[in-house]
């Protein structure tokens, strides 16, 4: 019997409270908002309309699993889709145009680990100057004109398509968060960002190559940012320098409310999923409970607040 | 001394610029043997077990693993040699169970999409560990989970369990308390009954008596002498770690 409690005890709450919290806002908006809330295109609705910020999310589980941070992904949205969009513009051709994109972000994150591990910076403060610099760069590139995009193929992959009845970016999210999952939970290199994450010493003299793995995480995080932008150019039908660039708090939010430690060592592919949808939903929630931007605004500052403070109070009390 | 002792170490010379850290070392561990390494702070002992332990390389001298003269560029390199380190601060990860503890670096795959072998690196944990008695709860029990002394015995057996031979230890239990270190020591006699060649750095001079075949001081980097600790008495050894005897 004591055995039992005792395993109860070590179970550590903090790593589902996403799951009641979600479970909790669900029963809560199902209640209060009962006549479109619960329909199928409104639920689905909610898995699109977060559709970027998971597979962004996605990454960054394993920055913050390492023991970094990268903020430039919010600027990496923009930059990366305008690049789509342009490349998409003058060859029409759609795989060269993500491909583009995709690389854009590669090489974003290859340059933010470089600087994190050869010029040993800390990562918060070069992807804080990489974050203004993409800015800049997003601005710069078409001079703060939009981009259409027109190819047909290219929005049915990444924004309009479905397969079986279900919306592609349904599709992208599941796809992302597997191999996310799969990497982290099921590969060595998984094991490794953790360990890294848990302590570079020890990772160092068992023979992992740390710089390696820090500089791999970046550039994770470079590429799903950029897929990030290349889902939101096929949603919108254009790309525009102020794609994501209130994303990079929600992504850390989904994150860390899925359980992610801030801290590094630990991972949760599958709770930044849960995180991400529990923030749209409540968003999706909120406004159709009539509440304005602003008003979003502060509601979701508050749960950023309240799932930081989890966080951190968990960490202390181990 | 046999051809194959598991690790000879021959005019073995470090230098710091003009500061020889060590001069001239000379030791041969035989397999089975527990060899400890004493001397004040900064006699160079660390010196020593980190050029074994390729992290440093020797000024001059040879080091000799199993009859065949190494030549280490960095300590993976020494690791894939055989030559394993139990650290005092333990290099273990907090966060992850035991069995990847003991796989760290060197995880178990299966399977065409190469996956962890989480079940094959429990099993073969749960084998280890209880060959060597470390008593843990599991072998998926989390690190942070376990005493000081159960952790030092899971990096014990990590590093018997790759080593072909030969396992350094840096104060392995500098961090411990008085029931966890006997723990550990035992734990370190049963490496020897399997046959490893140990060689131990320790400040506590009971220990060394409890648990070592011979001993080695050394001062400011100078090997002051090697003794069976059937022929050295106390007194003569603190002698010999201070100066007190030349």
């Amino acid at each position: 019997m004591t055995s039992a409690l005792d395993r109860l005890r070590a179970v550590n709450w903090r790593d589902y409270v996403v799951y009641f919290a979600f479970a909790l806002v669900f029963v809560y908006f199902a209640i209060t908002q009962s006549e479109y809330f619960l329909t199928t295109s409104n639920l689905t609705n909610v898995i699109i309309q977060a559709a970027p910020i998971t597979v962004m999310a996605v990454g960054t589980v394993f920055v913050l699993a390492t023991g970094e941070i990268d903020l430039s992904i919010g600027s990496t949205v923009a930059v990366a889709a305008l690049v789509t969009a342009k490349v998409l513009e003058s060859t029409e051709v759609w795989l060269l145009a993500a491909g583009a994109g995709i690389l854009t972000g590669l090489v974003i994150g290859l340059v933010n680990g470089l600087f994190v591990t050869v010029v040993r910076l800390p990562s918060f403060l070069v992807t804080l100057a990489t974050m203004g610099l993409l800015v800049g760069v997003a601005r710069q590139l078409t001079d703060l004109k939009s981009v259409p995009v027109l190819d047909d193929s290219f929005v049915w992959l990444f924004g309009g398509g479905e397969i079986i009845g279900i919306s592609i970016l349904v599709w992208w999210t599941a796809l992302v968060v597997f191999v996310g999952w799969h990497v982290l939970r099921q590969k060595r290199f998984g094991a490794h960002v953790l360990a890294v994450g848990n302590s570079p010493a020890a990772a160092q003299v068992t023979g992992i190559r740390v710089a390696r793995v820090r500089l791999a995480v970046f550039m994770i995080s470079g590429a799903t940012a950029a897929l990030a932008g290349i889902l939101y150019s096929g949603r919108l039908q254009g790309a525009r320098y102020t794609l994501g660039e209130s994303d990079m708090m929600s992504v850390l939010a989904a994150v860390i409310v899925g359980g992610t430690a801030l801290v590094g060592g630990k991972g949760a592919v599958v709770g930044a999923l849960a995180g991400s949808l529990l923030m749209a939903m409540i968003n999706n929630g909120l406004i159709l409970a009539g509440l304005n931007v602003s008003q979003q605004m502060i509601v979701r500052g508050v749960i950023i607040l309240i799932a930081v403070s989890l966080s951190l109070r968990a960490k202390k009390s181990n | 001394m046999s051809q194959s002792s598991p690790l000879a170490l021959r005019g073995i010379t470090k230098q710091f610029g003009a500061v020889a850290a060590i001069e001239r070392f000379d030791l041969e561990i035989e397999a089975g043997e527990i060899v400890a390494l004493v001397g004040d702070n900064g006699a160079g002992k660390s010196t020593l077990v980190k050029i074994i332990s390729g992290l440093y390389q020797p000024s001059s001298g040879e080091i000799v693993l199993n009859g065949k003269p190494v030549n280490f560029r960095d300590a993976s390199d020494a690791r894939a040699h055989g030559v394993e380190v139990v650290y005092q601060d333990l290099a273990l990860v907090d966060q992850q169970p035991v069995y990847m503890n003991m796989f760290l670096g060197r995880e178990l795959v299966k399977g065409p999409l190469r996956t962890l072998d989480r079940a094959r690196m429990a099993q073969e944990t749960q084998a280890l560990v209880t060959e060597l008695d470390v008593r843990i709860p599991s072998p998926r029990a989390q690190l942070s989970d376990l005493s000081g002394g159960q952790r030092q015995g899971i990096a014990i057996a990590r590093a018997t369990h790759w080593a072909s031979g030969l396992v350094l230890m840096d104060e392995p239990t500098a961090a411990l308390g008085v029931a966890e270190t006997a723990k550990v020591e035992e734990t370190i006699l049963r490496l020897k009954e399997r046959g490893a060649a140990v060689l131990v750095v320790s400040h506590n001079l009971e220990q060394v008596y409890r648990i070592a075949d011979r001993v080695v001081v050394l001062r400011r980097g100078k090997q002051i002498g090697t003794r069976s600790l059937a022929d050295v008495e106390k007194n003569e050894l603190v002698g010999m770690i201070t100066g007190l005897v030349q």
